[in-house]
């Protein structure tokens, strides 16, 4: 099939952007949506113009590389599907396809389709961790964890960090980024300790980062490609109401 | 070179504990003095930086993705071995050990894989400590599997993210030290050189992957942790950015490359489906417990899978391997599938492929209990092939998977240039010749929390490392050698683009240098790959410039690096006659076609050393004695 | 008290502050809402509940003192989070499709300054009878005031309008705050609003009867 690309260019992170035109001929439904990409910057390498970047790594939506606005919706059409598994079969032939990078304060574009996601990072050295330094562990079976508190850490830990519910909040909000991290430690007793200093300091840093509040538009469970719930949201609130009070 | 493994005396369960009492210790107060370059941030360089940090040294992490959480590591999805017989079902460290030993072909060093096998247990304690969300079972306790074919369950899983789960654990860690400042991290950011004064590796250059800036870090000891090399065949289950750029550059730096045509090729991978294809994605070998591998009898039988009648399907696995049956290991599965490809009786459109039937296990258990089991990995099937596999059966072929292969390390991790460490996926140190399913993240975690904390610190207290400037010779050379590189590529300005050349090399070296090699196609692949370099320094296409984030450029120096370890391998599996583990020779096969070792003439481990451009390698060998364990053929009959 | 600072400092903090004065106003426009059906009942019954509420003396002013300041911190914690949601996105996107936002929810600050409007003149309207449409205003009969008031088309669509902006405001609201606390239970479909979808009809046609009824010559 062929299609028309509408492509955010932006030669650095202080230039200048805007939307460029590509066409897209003889697109094979089975192709992803990064190969098809890939088959458009061959074609502009050969014909001298500036091929189009864009992150992506392990292409088997784990990393969390992959970051594309396909179509006004964060990682394309499909649910539950990074932009690296999303496969050209979920367009047609003559589609016009608008590509963006992720748009909030908090990711400043580098180039092109490239913005830099540091903030989640900071968030998590803010907090989202268990102080377990290397050594002295007692036998991993001395802590019971019920199986139903495992599974619910295992959704929530589930999150790749793309930054897909940012891109796809209309506040740019890193809420559900940040609850799935304190969901995934606060349901297991090894997290109980840190849990109300984790939720103080981790909310904190996302206000230093300058994300949005939370209307709950639920635009970011809808975009994960993980299926975080905003269930993780009000989870994280509670925490923080407590914190409020106790500590 | 002389290689010295500096193996520890004593008997093999004293040795590692003996080490640690002899090793020299770094004054706590002085640890902070000590500069350590930790290139990688996966599980190797993660759980390393991490520790480091813990331990108070001034630690720097590299990694080229956007975020340390990115490593390949994360992609891991079957589970983590350990020897801690929680299901009584009569494992054991010294089982462990010997299963590895025995898995890896009687090519890996004995001392490594017990402490390897001895440390597995304090992983699993220390994972759940940061909180891995590992499988439980419904009384609290956590729960294990069988994997790869193994007698017993020791393996430890968390869904099918295991990977994602103990990397998140070491990222976690990571985070917390970089957010105290012990660790400075260094993401888009990418190792171009390794320098070594006066025989010692004293820094690393680096690019500045958003700016293009060249950087010199100066350190009193440089880790390598960048992970495998299977990118030399362009198409792989690695993430796209993997590159042996790192270890190649050390190993032009003196560095030894230890079997480097060691290559896995996992059996259980979805086929390739067209030229544009980039990557090739794992189905969890977990499937293989339920699902039934099977071709048509026929050569060329084109018809769709049920309206082949059973009597005309061959269950080559079930046939070959009556004990084993479809659980028989990696090399093996992976091998049947070529043969029977290679006999015109492969399926779908290219004939690679063969089919992975659940039918049999969904009438026998129920639709139900196959999705609670495999229903994630038969939705990604499902999403990338557009077939439903609870109906039609899964099409899986083999694929470069895991490099067994890489510098060579001694007990202390530390390669032949003293001061250079190298971890993880990224040394040869433990699997041999192959390696058993679930113990990549079993190595690559033991020695970033557990072994190199220790040994490196035993490298600077004895080596006591004197302070060095960017302006010394070897920073400012180094510095220059990557400009002009970087310069030169850029100059070309030819008529292909990287990726063309990437493809083609990928091809040679999956021909001639992947799941069957033999003496003709190895000299073929030897004449090709020079040519194909040739053309690649007079005719590929760099656009754009070394002063900004250029994709292109990044992608034309890692496969520059390709070309040169694609012939290495060549020349490594040219040499070595017999056939073992993932290196089959088919000159070297018994009678009814398996693999067939040479210990006579092999047991060593082969040591390649750089002789400079176009020079022909010099090649070094580490015997292996083998004291506690006896060689045997390996049999799956 | 920094306490309290760092708390409200945090958007969770002044979403919190929002949705407990939102629950104040909920409960208040329900119960003024079943007031207000009394005028079904005819003129005594609404006056008399109408007496009743000012004979409570400081009762009613304890009252009304947490409706403005309810009010009051709504609107302070609605203006500023406002303004870091949308200093959160500088530069927006050239093209974006909301997926399962409803339109309520889009609405929110839209439906809000309409309240704003609403709520001041419809105090002066009937409290305080500083703006008299029908150009009369009685301190004891409530119900003529109503009924004077609602023959004037204007003035009914203007309240059918204010109520409409009102249930949308509490179709969100009334979920969302349950969920800004932290109240909620987790479930499979988070995104599902059966009782605020009740709560919002029930508010929106309570208040609607009258003035309609009114209008529509049922009442009077
Ligand atoms: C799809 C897949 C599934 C797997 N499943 C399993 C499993 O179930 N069980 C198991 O035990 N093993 C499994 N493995 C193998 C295992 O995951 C890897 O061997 C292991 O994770 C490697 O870890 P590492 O830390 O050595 O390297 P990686 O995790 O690959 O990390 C490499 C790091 O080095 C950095 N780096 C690389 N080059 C440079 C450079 N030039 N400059 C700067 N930084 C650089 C990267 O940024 C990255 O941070 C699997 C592998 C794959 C590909
Ligand atoms: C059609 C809809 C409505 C009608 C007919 C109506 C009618 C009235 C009347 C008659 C009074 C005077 C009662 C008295 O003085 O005892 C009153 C007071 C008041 N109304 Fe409404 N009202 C409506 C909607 C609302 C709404 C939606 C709100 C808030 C959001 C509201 C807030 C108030 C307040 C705050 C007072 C003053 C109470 C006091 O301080 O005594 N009203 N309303
Ligand atoms: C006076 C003018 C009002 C304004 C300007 C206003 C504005 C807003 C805004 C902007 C929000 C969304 C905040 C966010 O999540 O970003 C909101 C939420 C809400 N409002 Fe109002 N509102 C007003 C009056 C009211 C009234 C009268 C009620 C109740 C009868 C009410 C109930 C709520 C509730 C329950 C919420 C949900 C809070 C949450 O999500 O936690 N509001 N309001
Ligand atoms: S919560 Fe979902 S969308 Fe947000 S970063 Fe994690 S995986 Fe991506
Ligand atoms: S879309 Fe944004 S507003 Fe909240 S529910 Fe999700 S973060
Ligand atoms: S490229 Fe890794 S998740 Fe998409």
């Amino acid at each position: 099939m062929n299609l028309r690309l509408r492509v955010w260019r932006q030669a650095g992170p202080s230039a200048q952007g805007r939307m460029v035109e590509y066409e897209a001929p003889g697109v094979s439904p089975d192709m992803s949506f990064l190969e098809m990409l890939d088959v458009v910057n061959e074609r502009l390498t050969v014909s001298g113009q500036d091929p189009i970047a864009f992150d992506h790594d392990c292409r088997e939506g784990i990393c969390g590389s992959c970051s594309l606005m396909i179509n006004g919706a964060a990682h394309g059409p499909m649910k539950g599907t990074a932009t690296c598994q999303l496969h050209m079969r979920s367009f047609s032939d003559g589609d016009v396809i608008d590509i963006e990078p992720w748009r909030a304060k908090a990711f400043p574009v580098i180039r092109d389709l490239i913005v830099d996601r540091g903030a989640l990072d900071r968030i998590i050295g803010a907090g989202g961790f268990i102080s377990a330094s290397t050594g002295g562990a007692q036998d991993a079976n001395t802590i019971l964890v019920p199986k139903v508190a495992a599974e619910a850490a295992m959704d929530a830990a589930a999150c790749i960090g793309c930054g897909a519910c940012v891109a796809a909040c209309p506040n740019a909000s890193a809420s559900l980024f940040t609850a799935a991290k304190i969901s995934h430690l606060g349901h297991l007793p090894q997290g109980q300790p840190e849990r109300y200093r984790r939720v103080l300091s981790m909310v904190n840093q996302m206000e230093l980062e300058d994300f949005g509040g939370c209307t709950l538009y639920g635009e970011c469970q809808e975009a994960c490609p993980k299926g975080i719930s905003i269930d993780t949201i009000s989870r994280m609130n509670r925490d923080f109401i407590k914190a409020g009070v106790t500590s | 070179m002389e290689l010295n493994a500096h193996v520890p005396a004593g008997s093999l369960e004293k040795k590692w504990d003996r080490h640690r009492f002899e090793m020299k210790l770094v004054n706590p107060a002085n640890k902070r003095k000590y500069t350590i370059i930790m290139v990688g941030s996966g599980l190797g360089g993660g759980a390393a930086a991490a520790s480091l940090g813990e331990l108070g040294y001034n630690v720097k992490c590299f990694c080229f993705q956007d975020s340390p959480r990115r490593a390949h590591s994360i992609a891991a999805q079957g589970g983590i071995n350990a020897a801690k017989n929680y299901q009584n079902d009569g494992d054991s460290i010294y089982r462990l050990f010997y299963d590895t030993i025995k898995g890896g072909d009687f090519r890996a060093r004995e001392a490594n894989v017990y402490r390897l096998a001895e440390i597995s247990v304090n992983i699993i304690d220390q994972c759940v400590a940061q909180g891995v969300p590992f499988a439980r079972e419904y009384g609290g306790l956590l729960a294990n599997r069988s994997f790869g074919g193994a007698q017993v369950s020791r393996t430890f899983y968390a869904r099918g993210q295991t990977g994602q789960q103990l990397l998140l654990g070491a990222y976690q860690a990571l985070e917390r030290q970089i957010a105290i400042g012990t660790v400075t991290m260094f993401p888009r950011t990418e190792m171009l050189d390794l320098v070594v004064i006066d025989g010692r590796a004293r820094g690393i250059i680096t690019r500045n992957l958003v700016t293009g800036a060249i950087e010199s870090h100066i350190a009193d000891a440089v880790v390598l942790g960048t992970g495998g090399y299977g990118n030399v065949f362009y198409l792989s289950t690695n993430a796209k950015g993997s590159n042996a750029t790192a270890i190649w550059r050390a190993h032009k730096r003196g560095a030894a490359f230890a079997n480097p045509c060691f290559t896995q090729i996992h059996p259980t991978c979805i086929p390739v489906s067209g030229e544009y294809q980039s990557k090739l994605t794992l189905m969890s070998e977990s499937l293989r417990n339920d699902g039934r591998v099977w071709v048509p009898l026929k050569p060329g039988d084109k018809r769709p899978p049920y309206d082949i009648a059973e009597s005309e399907r061959d269950y080559y696995l079930e046939r070959k391997y009556p004990s084993f049956g479809n659980l028989a290991p990696r090399d093996i599965a992976s091998r049947g599938a070529k043969e029977v490809c290679d006999e015109g009786r492969g399926v779908g459109e290219s004939g690679l492929g063969v089919y992975l039937d659940f039918a049999d296990a969904i009438r026998r258990l129920g639709a139900p209990v196959i999705a609670e089991r495999y229903g994630n990995l038969f939705e990604m099937y499902q999403r990338i092939t557009d077939e439903d596999p609870y109906k039609v059966p899964m099409r899986i072929y083999p694929a470069v998977h895991y490099t067994m292969g890489g510098l060579w390390v001694d007990y202390n991790l530390m390669s032949t240039v003293e001061g250079l460490h190298v971890i993880g996926e990224a040394n040869f140190s433990d699997h041999g010749a192959n390696r058993l399913g679930a113990s990549a993240l079993m190595q690559g975690l033991a020695d970033g929390y557990f072994v190199l904390p220790n040994t490196v610190g035993d490298y600077l207290a004895s080596a006591r490392p004197q302070k060095v400037d960017e302006n010394h010779p070897a920073f400012r050379s180094a510095v220059g050698d990557v400009h002009s590189r970087t310069e030169r590529l850029l100059g070309i300005d030819g008529k292909r683009t990287v990726d063309s050349f990437h493809r083609e090399l990928g091809k040679i070296m999956w021909d001639y240098c992947g799941m069957a090699r033999n003496d003709a196609g190895l000299r073929k692949a030897l004449e090709l790959i020079p040519a194909l370099r040739d053309e690649f320094w007079r005719n590929v296409n760099v656009p754009g410039s070394d002063r900004e984030l250029n994709q292109a450029l990044e992608k034309a120096g890692r496969v520059a690096d390709f070309f040169e370890l694609g012939e290495l391998m060549c020349i490594d599996a040219l040499h070595r006659t017999e056939s073992c583990g993932g290196h089959f020779r088919e000159e070297s096969q018994t009678p009814d076609g398996e693999a067939l070792r040479d210990d006579e003439n092999f047991a060593y481990v082969a040591a390649w050393e750089y002789a400079g451009e176009r020079q022909s390698p010099i090649l070094n060998k580490e015997t292996l004695v083998f004291e506690n364990v006896k060689l045997s053929q390996r049999s799956y009959k | 008290m920094n306490r309290a600072r760092r708390f409200y400092k945090a958007a969770i903090g002044k979403k919190v502050v929002m949705a407990a004065t939102g629950l104040i106003g909920i409960g208040f426009v329900i119960g003024h809402m079943a007031g207000n059906l009394l005028a079904f009942r005819g003129s005594d019954a609404i006056n008399a509940y109408a007496h009743f509420l000012q004979s409570t003396g400081e009762l009613l002013w304890i009252l009304r003192l947490t409706l403005i300041g309810a009010v009051i911190l709504h609107i302070i914690a609605a203006y500023q989070l406002t303004m870091q949601n949308r200093a959160a996105r500088p530069v927006g996107y050239v093209k974006r499709k909301p997926q399962v936002s409803t339109w309520a929810s889009r609405t929110m600050r839209w439906g809000g300054v309409v309240l704003l409007v609403f709520i001041p003149l419809h105090i002066l309207h009937f409290t305080t009878g500083a703006w008299q449409p029908a150009g009369s205003f009685s301190e004891t009969d409530v119900y003529t005031n109503i009924v004077t008031s609602f023959q004037i088309w204007w003035v009914t669509l203007f309240y059918v309008v204010a109520m409409i902006s009102l249930g949308l405001h509490l179709y969100h609201g009334a979920w969302s705050s349950v969920r800004s606390l932290g109240a909620s239970q987790p479930s499979p479909e988070p995104l599902k609003r059966t009782i605020a979808l009740g709560v919002a009809i029930i508010v929106w046609l309570g208040f609607t009867a009258v003035p309609v009824a009114v209008f529509a010559g049922l009442i009077g």
